[in-house]
């Protein structure tokens, strides 16, 4: 990752009365896997669209280079955008569509036809200059789609949900293939998703975002191993999320229960919120852990098993390869370093998704 | 048995649609001046009729009249689909609701209505001494006017199926909004585009009534000119005339339909 190449400055964009973001600051390295997390209306489509120029922020600034962009259109950016539903210009076959911005640029023709060879070898699709867009599937369109913005050479490649339309199989097949590209071209791409998984497995900074704000910027590992809030730990992977209070440093009481940790600095008898993934729950024989319970649910799930098991009143997701049968009383046991204290929820959107069933 | 009775079934339904043209096109062969009397095969009503001079300055009036309608028509309807698809949904069908009034509105009245505006014109325009008529310039503006829904109504849904991020993409290659528009949206509607285009030729080609009402002294077009001559009793030439019409419209019809699937294809 290299120097920092564009800058959003204080963006609040309002829609119908209604801030879609407030004052969201950010910024994105050369040569950077940034994906833009979060569940829809998170506003982080909205973001991707003030990058490619397709919306103009109410306040704050677009900064390019060191560059104010903020009202530039989009045909005069150095970015390039690969849409969530591929928009291939249906009249134009594979060749033309991927001409269209060298076109426009007024390229020679020599020139266009060495970069269409290149850009269809670089998406695994050689040979296809003369097919149509409907003539292919929807995982060969979006790398056409890819094809067709890496030509222009832009120094920014934005990816609003492209690979929502496919198939699980083909969007891992396909997440491999832009980790490939991304090292390949050594530029910037930001990625836009609701998928966990996605964002876990491609970028090197992943913003999770909610309700116009962003909760956190990190690692994928930062931000599955250390959530700073309810709706970060809630929205990337199962987890447990508990009521506790730091009773002091490294130590927390959850149910009346003291569990060693090693986090510091929440202060004395601090109200907190604590996060133990569902596979850090280890189980037991009756009386070796901190807790005992009694498993109420079993489910096999292929690589482990998913349990539930009742304890202090509560229900504790487990995961494990070794499986307890419904009704077995076990002990829960936690590592003090698999305990995520969080300070509790400041407004609406730092809280867990609640979801009505 | 039942095979005979489809084809007689079939064959009925075919001498209901085609008699009376068939018989038109013989006619128009008849060397004798009665429809009653088969005088011999000739062509002297053709000769006649392309030495008329009213009834050629008619088709060329009527040929113009439908180019340029159909053509402004298309223009004004195309741009007003576009302005009235990128409305709010309410405001887009109090619009379209405009846009369909002159449709279903009784072509009678639409003619008088018209017939009524020009002649208040007319009389305005002469209050500040500037002579205004009925002629060929208020029947092209009259059949734009009843063209224009049939334009807005055929491109409407291509615009509706239009992949707007198509748009979007090509600024984002770099296209300005110009060239974005020729290049992706127009390609894109074309058929609707082509579609307006052709009902609004056929429409104009086809008027009657409100031709009748707004043509004036001068401007007569073949429908209209049909139309005075049957009070002194319809000439030969008129089925002559009729033979071309029907053929070059059939003519047209074949070409349309034998052409390759792939020009066709995304007209619905």
């Amino acid at each position: 990752m290299g120097n920092r190449l564009i800058d959003l400055q204080h963006i609040t964009k309002i829609y119908d009365g209604h801030p879609v973001l407030d004052d969201l600051n950010l910024y994105f390295n050369e040569n950077e896997f940034l994906t833009l997390l979060g569940p829809s209306g998170c506003g982080k489509t909205t973001t991707l669209r003030i990058l490619g120029g397709f919306e103009t922020p109410d306040q704050g600034r677009v900064i390019f280079n060191g560059q104010d962009i903020t009202h530039l259109p989009p045909n005069k950016r150095q970015l390039n955008t690969v849409f969530q539903k591929y928009a291939l210009f249906t009249h134009m076959n594979i060749a033309e569509n991927i001409a269209f911005g060298l076109k426009i640029s007024g390229k020679s023709k020599a020139y266009i036809d060495d970069k269409i060879k290149y850009a269809l070898k670089l998406v695994n699709l050689d040979g296809y200059e003369k097919r149509m867009p409907d003539s292919l599937s929807g995982g060969q369109q979006q790398r056409i789609a890819i094809a067709r913005a890496i030509v222009n050479e832009p120094k920014i490649l934005l990816l609003d949900e492209p690979l929502g339309a496919l198939d699980l199989k083909l969007r891992q097949e396909m997440q491999y293939e832009l980790i490939r590209m991304k090292n390949e071209l050594g530029i910037t791409f930001i990625y836009v998703t609701h998928d966990q998984e996605e964002a876990l497995t491609m970028s090197d900074t992943i913003v999770v975002m909610n309700q116009g704000y962003i909760q956190q910027i990190g690692t994928p590992e930062d931000i599955y191993n250390e959530p700073t809030n309810a709706f970060v730990a809630d929205f990337i992977g199962d987890s447990n999320i508990f009521p506790g209070t730091m009773v002091e440093d490294k130590v927390v009481r959850i149910f009346d229960r003291i569990f060693p940790c090693v986090d510091v600095g929440f202060g004395c008898n601090t109200p907190v919120d604590v996060v133990i993934r569902p596979e850090d729950v280890e189980l037991g024989a009756p009386g070796q852990g901190t807790v005992d319970g009694v498993v109420s649910h079993l489910i096999f799930k292929g690589v482990h098993y998913e349990m539930e098991v009742t304890a202090c009143g509560r229900e504790w997701l487990v995961q494990s390869t070794k499986m307890y049968p419904v009704g077995e009383q076990v002990s829960i046991h936690v590592d003090p370093f698999n305990i995520q204290i969080m300070n509790k929820p400041e407004s609406e959107d730092e809280e867990a998704v609640v979801l009505d069933v | 048995m039942s095979k005979w009775l489809k084809r007689f079934y079939l064959f009925v339904i075919m001498v209901f649609l085609y008699a009376p043209i068939v018989t038109l096109m013989i006619l128009s062969f008849n060397e004798s001046r009665t429809s009653v009397k088969w005088g011999g095969f000739s062509l002297k009503w053709y000769q006649q009729l392309f030495e008329s001079r009213t009834i050629l300055a008619a088709l060329g009036n009527t040929l113009l009249i439908a180019l340029l309608s159909a053509v402004l028509a298309t223009l004004l309807g195309t741009s007003a689909a576009i302005a009235i698809s990128h409305m709010k949904k309410r405001k887009q069908s109090f619009c379209m609701s405009i846009v369909n009034i002159p449709m279903l509105n009784a072509e009678i009245v639409t003619g008088i209505a018209f017939m009524l505006l020009f002649i208040t014109l007319g009389d305005l325009l002469a209050f500040f001494g500037i002579h205004f008529e009925m002629g060929f310039g208020t029947v092209l503006i009259g059949h734009i006017t009843f063209n224009l829904p049939y334009v807005v109504l055929s491109v409407m849904p291509k615009l509706k199926q239009f992949n707007l991020s198509m748009y979007e993409a090509a600024l984002d290659l770099g296209a300005g909004e110009g060239q974005a528009f020729f290049r992706i949206v127009l390609p894109d509607i074309m058929p609707g585009v082509l579609s307006g285009f052709l009902l609004s030729f056929t429409m104009s080609l086809d008027d009657f009534v409100i031709t009748h009402f707004v043509k004036g002294l001068g401007a007569d077009t073949l429908s209209t000119l049909i139309y005075s001559e049957l009070r002194k009793g319809i000439k030969p030439e008129m089925y002559a005339l009729s033979t071309i019409m029907f053929l070059a419209v059939f003519l047209v019809l074949l070409a349309v339909n034998l052409k390759p699937q792939g020009g066709v294809k995304n007209t619905n």
